[in-house]
């Protein structure tokens, strides 16, 4: 089944001709959990997956085939921490500042990193190279400091240099 | 059809003795009494959330205070709605209300109508001591006829309530959590291009504050008949 | 697809030969002194057995408890030795679960869950994490088990979303289990069938809190009800629920192997059985360390931990999170259990302990806390929502310098009213790291007061 998203929109009961294979994938993930309204929060992780992030229009798209209000699904996309509702970048670097890691001096590894690509926690380079994110504790306390590059994580991180080994791969 | 048959429970409350119906809270059955508890997030109508804390009672043999709204009435509990502990907790709660957002009376649009405002008359509350937390909001004055000022909120969900439960139209929810959380419409989206709003303004009605309220009516013109849903629910043989 | 107790054994022996013709190599070395001075009952497969192998789990005697249950024990059986056993909720509350599963066991209802709450949100702490990606069938084992006991057919497993290991190991256990008929419809053959599902979180520490969790599982926002209804009567779609902490279930299998007795003979009077605390922070030997509840702090830092780094002093250790408490050197000799942390008023909480040493600053600890609370309230009640936040602006004031002693005076009453008008755990216990360094460490906030 493919899906025409203007469409959409416009008539619930008629799906026409296909322009997007994401919607298609995520059709097929609403249609594995069942169409059910509680399965929101399993919903937004496949569609996150699927589209990197969670805009408007997929957004709507989730709320029309859960048959939930707008303002519901929303709510519960801007709740949750995970949930990204803008584009992130092509890398992403999360420095862990749960208290181990604090204790360890991840505040300046944060400033390092923030000076480096004058950007704050939670913002995205211009040219979409890096995300900058913080986590409140990625469960690996005993190799703190730590932080993630790209799903990987880096155990004892370096407060003079933490980009060592990963600035390279930044573009 | 058979109905079955509803029990009484008897307690007290401040030392007199009450009876309710089994299924009651303690505020249900104080308000019926006469014994009045201050409440903020409470309409009688909608479904209690308990999230404003001001009508916090203590129950013999519980450690901390409780909110009255969403505690059922137990067979011989005993409740105190006042006692120095409690005052000074919900006035500073008050407090931090008033510290959190924005609230101006003297320019307010429902200086006089505002139950906020009437709540630290009733509770002798003269300034608010908590620090202030400066926090400005956008105002979203789109639709013709409401306007939506996030300044002035307290975040009591009662126009959300109402917007689900009565209307039924869910056109609202919050956006985001913690402090910075807001009321939105549809996908926090302007009111007028809002695809689930009816306009019918039951929001504006129920709101305690200036958080909502109707275009072109000055501060002397403005009655909020909160009480209207309250009607609406009981003459439709609910609640 | 296993029907019976000889068939799991008969698997059992057979993969045991296996395994002694090809062992597997062990990387840690057990010898040391970190490894010896524990008792490992929860962690007693972590590195030993393959987590993504249900039949070496089987190998080492898994799932034998369940069976057993299902074969020789009835519902309430298996209640009164967890009754006897005296396990305490290990998430954090310390509520005995055999009163909990009995509290279930006892409503009627057509339809009851057991939720295993896998959120494992305190910084600091990642002792679930590990029972999760280590021996995640151990956790299935005790969800089935509770399921029989209180008369439920469906379990949640709710697992952080940072956590994607353990979601893809849980998910392959889940598989395995179901396909050899030990999770399911009518499990060897005794009528009970129990299945499992995974649910998400998404970056939430509030979800960690039973009602959030729920609100989370029900596909909304994560906002914490006012209880009572309890859990036990109102929980999940509105049904009789039990929640239990994954270091809670991984503690059924051996207990109901070994008998409650043998788990009430470990820890002490009040806490029975071991604890797994993740040790981490300014200590030599960092990592999970399972004790009997009852060894002292000192034991942990000095002679498991090897004592502070760097030759540096040591100051204090915090324990329960951001729930909890600091506490300082003096007070180095308390045994460790539920009620002895409260008397020095900190928490068990789930199990995180952090040392801190002579360069750590304690306001600058509390004020750390506090601004994750902030960050993590949900925003529904008013203490909670705005307290936090204002709590941290004056703890920035005492970092910087600048406080008066109404701004003390101030912080101490703000942290009376948060904790005991807050709607939840988060916001009740927000305060609890500010009174417990005022309590110990008084002098620093002293020295943050502005002279006139």
């Amino acid at each position: 089944m493919t899906y025409n998203t203007k469409n959409i929109f416009k008539s619930e009961s008629r799906m026409s001709t296909v322009t997007d294979d994401r919607y298609s994938a995520l059709e097929k993930a609403i249609k594995k959990l069942g169409y059910e309204k509680d399965s929101l929060l399993e919903v937004l992780h496949s569609a996150q997956g699927i589209f990197g992030y969670l805009g408007i229009d997929t957004l709507k798209f989730v709320a029309k085939r859960l048959k939930l209000p707008y303002s519901k699904v929303y709510g519960v996309a801007t709740f949750y921490s995970n949930f990204r509702l803008k584009p992130k970048g092509r890398h992403n670097i999360v420095v862990c500042s749960g208290t181990a890691c604090y204790i360890k001096g991840s505040e300046k590894i944060l400033q390092k990193i923030e000076q480096r690509y004058g950007i704050k926690a939670g913002e995205t380079t211009s040219d979409e190279a890096l995300s900058l994110l913080t986590a409140r504790c990625v469960g690996t306390c005993s190799i703190a400091p730590v932080i993630v590059f790209d799903e990987h994580i880096k155990a004892n991180v370096s407060l003079e240099n933490p980009l060592c080994g990963i600035e390279e791969d930044i573009k | 059809m058979i109905k079955a048959k509803v029990r009484v429970k008897n307690f007290k409350i401040d030392g007199i003795c009450v009876t309710g119906q089994s299924n009651q809270t303690i505020l249900e059955v104080a308000r019926d009494n006469g014994i009045d508890i201050p409440t903020l997030c409470h309409l009688r109508g909608l479904s209690d959330v308990g999230s404003c804390r001001m009508c916090i009672v203590e129950i013999d043999g519980r450690h901390e205070p409780i909110p009255s709204c969403t505690a059922k009435i137990k067979e011989g509990m005993e409740v105190t709605t006042s006692s120095p502990k409690i005052k000074a907790a919900r006035e500073m709660i008050l407090s931090m209300m008033f510290s959190e957002r924005y609230h101006t009376c003297s320019t307010c649009v429902v200086n006089g109508d505002c139950q906020l405002q009437s709540k630290s008359v009733e509770l002798e509350l003269s300034h608010s001591f908590t620090p202030y937390l400066n926090q400005r909001f956008e105002i979203d004055a789109s639709h013709k006829n409401f306007v939506n000022d996030p300044n002035k909120c307290i975040l009591c969900t009662r126009c959300i309530r109402v917007c689900d439960e009565i209307e039924g139209a869910h056109a609202l929810d919050l956006f985001g959590r913690g402090l910075g959380t807001r009321v939105i419409h549809d996908m926090d989206e302007p009111w007028a291009d809002s695809t689930s709003c009816t306009s019918c303004g039951k929001c504006v009605y129920v709101c305690p504050t200036g958080a909502l309220y109707e275009k072109d009516i000055s501060e002397e013109e403005i009655i909020k008949k909160r009480e209207i849903v309250t009607e609406l629910v009981k003459n439709r043989g609910q609640k | 697809m296993i029907t019976s107790i000889e068939e799991l054994q008969e698997l059992a022996d057979k993969k045991k030969a296996q395994n002694a013709t090809n062992p597997r190599e062990i990387t840690i070395d057990m010898t040391s002194d970190f490894y010896t001075k524990q008792k490992r009952i929860v962690l007693e497969n972590e590195g030993i057995i393959d987590p993504e192998d249900i039949e070496d789990y089987i190998a080492h005697g898994g799932y034998m408890s369940l069976f057993k249950a299902l074969d020789e024990m009835s519902p309430k059986d298996v209640i009164e030795e967890l009754k006897t056993s005296g396990l305490r909720g290990r998430g954090g509350g310390g509520y005995p679960a055999g009163l909990k599963w009995e509290s279930v066991s006892k409503v009627q209802s057509e339809q009851k869950y057991i939720i295993c709450n896998g959120d494992e949100g305190d910084p600091g702490a990642f002792m679930d994490r590990a029972v999760m990606e280590s021996d995640p069938h151990r956790v299935l084992e005790g969800m089935a088990i509770a399921g029989f006991a209180c008369g439920a057919d469906k379990g949640y497993i709710y697992i952080r979303a940072e956590y994607p290991v353990a979601v893809k190991r849980l998910t392959r256990a889940i598989k395995q289990a179901t396909r050899l008929g030990i999770l399911g419809a009518n499990i060897a053959q005794s009528g009970f069938g129990f299945s499992i599902e995974i649910r998400l979180g998404a970056g939430a520490f509030v979800c960690g809190e039973g009602t959030a969790l729920i609100a989370s599982i029900e596909g909304g926002r994560g906002h914490p009800r006012q209880k009572p209804p309890h859990l036990s009567d109102h929980g999940l779609w509105g049904m009789p629920t039990i929640l239990n902490n994954v270091e809670t279930f991984a503690n059924i299998a051996p207990i109901i192997k070994n008998g409650g007795e043998w788990f009430k003979s470990i820890g002490t009077e009040n806490s029975s059985g071991t604890k797994v605390f993740a040790l981490s922070g300014l200590i030599k030997n960092t990592g999970l360390v399972e004790v009997p509840m009852g060894t002292t702090l000192r034991e942990l830092v000095y002679d498991i931990g090897g004592g502070v780094e760097d030759g540096r002093k040591f100051k204090a250790i915090q324990s329960g999170g951001p729930s909890g408490g600091c506490i300082p050197e003096h007070l180095l000799d308390l045994k460790v259990d539920y009620e002895s942390l409260k008397e020095v008023d900190s928490i068990m909480g789930s199990g995180g302990l952090i040392v801190m040493d002579d360069s750590s600053n304690m306001v600058e600890i509390a004020r750390f806390f506090m601004d994750f609370c902030a960050n993590e309230s949900c925003g529904k009640c008013t203490p909670c929502r705005v307290g936090t936040t204002q709590l941290t602006g004056l703890l920035d004031k005492f970092i910087a310098k600048e406080a008066s002693h109404q701004d003390f005076d101030l912080l101490k009453k703000m942290c009376e009213v948060v904790k005991s008008t807050s709607l939840c755990g988060l916001g009740q216990t927000a305060p609890n790291p500010v009174l417990s360094t005022i309590k110990y460490f008084e002098d620093e906030y002293l020295a943050g007061i502005k002279n006139d």
